[in-house]
């Protein structure tokens, strides 16, 4: 298989050792069908090893995959009628963000995500998936346009950060990031996110305030990407595996901690391996979560939004404070 | 709380003074890092840390800054006995929590709480770059966001000064969430059509610039204060060019449409006092 990752090495040799005692039965006229049962079975138990156990770098190196499956790979496998929607009426048009009206199960919904290339040329126009202001406005753009029209919007997050650059600055980056999250915390109709591969801090966040935030089994998310927390702790970007392991990043380390509502379970090995069985994983969440806040009035999305963020956080009171409010 | 409001009441002092910990001991001589003119630590104090030959705002505490902005003896503080936990069991890190409390004598990187200026009642937040470099982590988000919630429920402005380096990194993503509680947090209290005004002071950068900082209802700045979302080296590592040097300056933004104004240190407290002021009588 194209891109195995060095993790996966035992079970990519075995593979290949199947492949080529496959070829030699073909081509020589011999029945080996024991030693290839045999493999067949060691392989089964390698993969079963290698894929229970990832640790956290593992994982961002599936996240990273460059076969990965991208915002459009799933907005073309799980939704219909997809018409995508460009350019913020502000600035102009950022490619690292896409958007548009489609329909889930018949049902119209607005679904905005982080684009990244799948090679050099479009990663160029897509600006490696890493939004300036005008895809921020873009993406609140849209999410207005659902909110009037009472359509849910669904978010997948994909992104390394947003974009730091001098003209991202010059057109007020801060600014379309915070008025995402304010204006989010307001939006009527349900909202719901998705990391699908890497959520890299306040341009992850900047479309990732919803109802309900799931994330993909080997995806993460996180205040700042393994290599920069490496860099401002340890003054050390190759300590980024280290990084991985302390800062907590991983689905099953965000549902633990009550960040996330759902880890959507990945085909084993990643995402890449099976694009139609993986979104019909996420699929199955996705109707679920939608069912489940279709119920709720306005008001009391908002509500559910509020309530959700609030509870957010770490900290304890002195015994004797005083002051305490 | 009442006890500790009467208490300070009586002492007619906004803080005790054994906890106000200036950045240069008073008597000594300070020299201005941009013009390198060297005057008292006594007169650099009385021009409320502005130098006196070339206007460069030094950095000041929370205490000082209430004690600039507030009116004498209207200031009660909010959770100050809140505790940062350490949820990424981070080598060290509660130690150097301790250590900044010690330093500062306050109990996060935010003091929080009510009072008034020129009379007009207000609830505000402070944040103080002495303190980890004014990082956002767990605390320091829902000080914040009760400071918020207290406006909204009284019905009052909400004023935030904020001086930070962004999201405490120690605290992983649930610093991140923190710029989404305190936004939840100003949506409802924007909702109920009260003012909030965002006063950024040096430095204010990353994940604090790219919340509540840069979306008040008026956004005023400090003379030459740092803001910006991403660090200047990792923009010119990014770009591969260098930066103009007023890049990310209170100038700069000012030029690019994100302030109201860039107010000079002696003009911030009848500045707020007019803003106020204009709110006030449009309520009526
Ligand atoms: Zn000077």
């Amino acid at each position: 298989m194209v891109g195995d990752l060095e993790f996966e090495r035992p079970a990519k040799e075995l593979r290949n050792k199947i492949a080529e005692l496959k070829k030699f039965m073909d081509d020589k006229g011999i029945d080996l069908s024991d030693e290839l049962e045999r493999l067949e079975e060691r392989l089964e138990k390698v993969e079963k090893e290698i894929y229970g156990n990832m640790t956290p770098w593992d994982r961002v190196q599936l996240a990273r995959h460059p076969e990965r499956p991208t915002t459009l790979d799933y907005i073309t496998t799980l939704f219909t009628d997809f018409l995508e929607l460009h350019g913020d009426r502000l600035y102009g048009d950022d490619e690292a963000i896409v958007g548009g009206i489609a329909k889930f199960h018949g049902k119209p919904v607005t679904v905005i995500g982080h684009q990244r290339g799948k090679d050099t040329k479009e990663n160029l126009r897509r600006n490696f998936g890493m939004p300036h202001p005008e895809g921020y406005r873009k993406a609140l753009r849209l999410m207005k346009q659902a909110e009037k029209f009472n359509r849910p919007i669904v978010c997948l997050l994909d992104t390394k950060g947003a974009y730091p650059g001098m003209s991202a600055e010059e057109r007020g980056q801060s600014e379309a990031i915070a008025r995402n999250l304010v204006e989010m915390a307001g939006l009527t109709v349900p909202v719901i996110c998705i990391v699908i591969g890497e959520g890299a801090s306040g341009g992850a966040l900047a479309i990732g305030v919803g109802n309900h935030v799931h994330m993909l089994e080997n995806s993460w998310y996180s205040v700042i990407s393994p290599e920069g927390a490496a860099a401002l702790l340890w003054k050390d970007s190759t300590q980024a595996k280290r990084a991985a392991d302390t800062m907590k990043i991983t689905a099953p380390d965000l549902l633990d901690m009550g960040i996330i509502d759902q880890m959507v379970p990945e085909v084993e090995g990643g995402a890449h391996r099976d694009l139609p069985k993986q979104a019909s994983l996420i699929e199955t969440v996705l109707k679920s979560s939608l069912d489940e806040l279709s119920k709720m009035t306005r008001d009391e999305l908002v509500a559910h939004r509020y309530e959700k963020y609030k509870k957010i956080g770490q900290y304890t009171f002195e015994n004797d404070s005083i002051g305490v409010k | 709380m009442l006890k500790d409001l009467f208490a300070k009441k009586r002492k007619y002092a906004t803080i005790p003074s054994d906890r106000v910990k200036q950045d240069v001991p008073e008597g000594l001589m300070t020299k201005c890092p941009v013009c390198k003119s060297i005057m008292t630590t006594k007169e650099l104090n009385k021009a409320n840390k502005v130098c006196i030959s070339c206007d460069h705002h030094f950095r000041m505490t929370a205490q000082e800054r209430i004690n600039l902005i507030i009116d004498q003896g209207t200031f009660n503080e909010t959770n100050k006995g809140m505790q940062t936990e350490n949820p990424l069991n981070f080598p060290n890190y509660l130690e150097t929590i301790e250590k900044d409390r010690k330093k500062t004598g306050i109990n996060e990187a935010v003091v929080t709480g009510s009072g008034d200026i020129n009379g007009h009642s207000i609830v505000f937040a402070v944040m103080d770059a002495h303190f980890r470099m004014g990082s956002m982590g767990s605390v320091v988000g829902e000080k914040i966001t009760r400071a918020i919630e207290v406006a909204t429920e009284e019905r009052k402005p909400f004023i935030i000064f904020t001086a930070s380096g962004g999201a405490r990194m120690q605290e992983g993503v649930l610093s991140l969430m923190q710029m989404a509680k305190t936004s939840v947090a100003l949506k409802r209290h924007h909702e109920e059509g009260l003012l909030f005004i965002s006063v950024m002071t040096h430095p204010t950068t990353g994940g604090v610039s790219a919340s509540f900082a840069s979306i008040g209802d008026y956004n005023f700045a400090e003379p030459q204060a740092l803001i910006g979302f991403a660090g200047r080296r990792i923009i010119e590592q990014t770009i591969r060019q260098e930066l103009p040097e007023d890049f990310q300056t209170a100038e700069f933004l000012l030029k690019h449409g994100q302030l109201d104004a860039v107010v000079h240190r002696s003009k911030m407290k009848s500045t707020l006092s007019t803003v106020l002021d204009i709110h006030q009588g449009g309520e009526e």
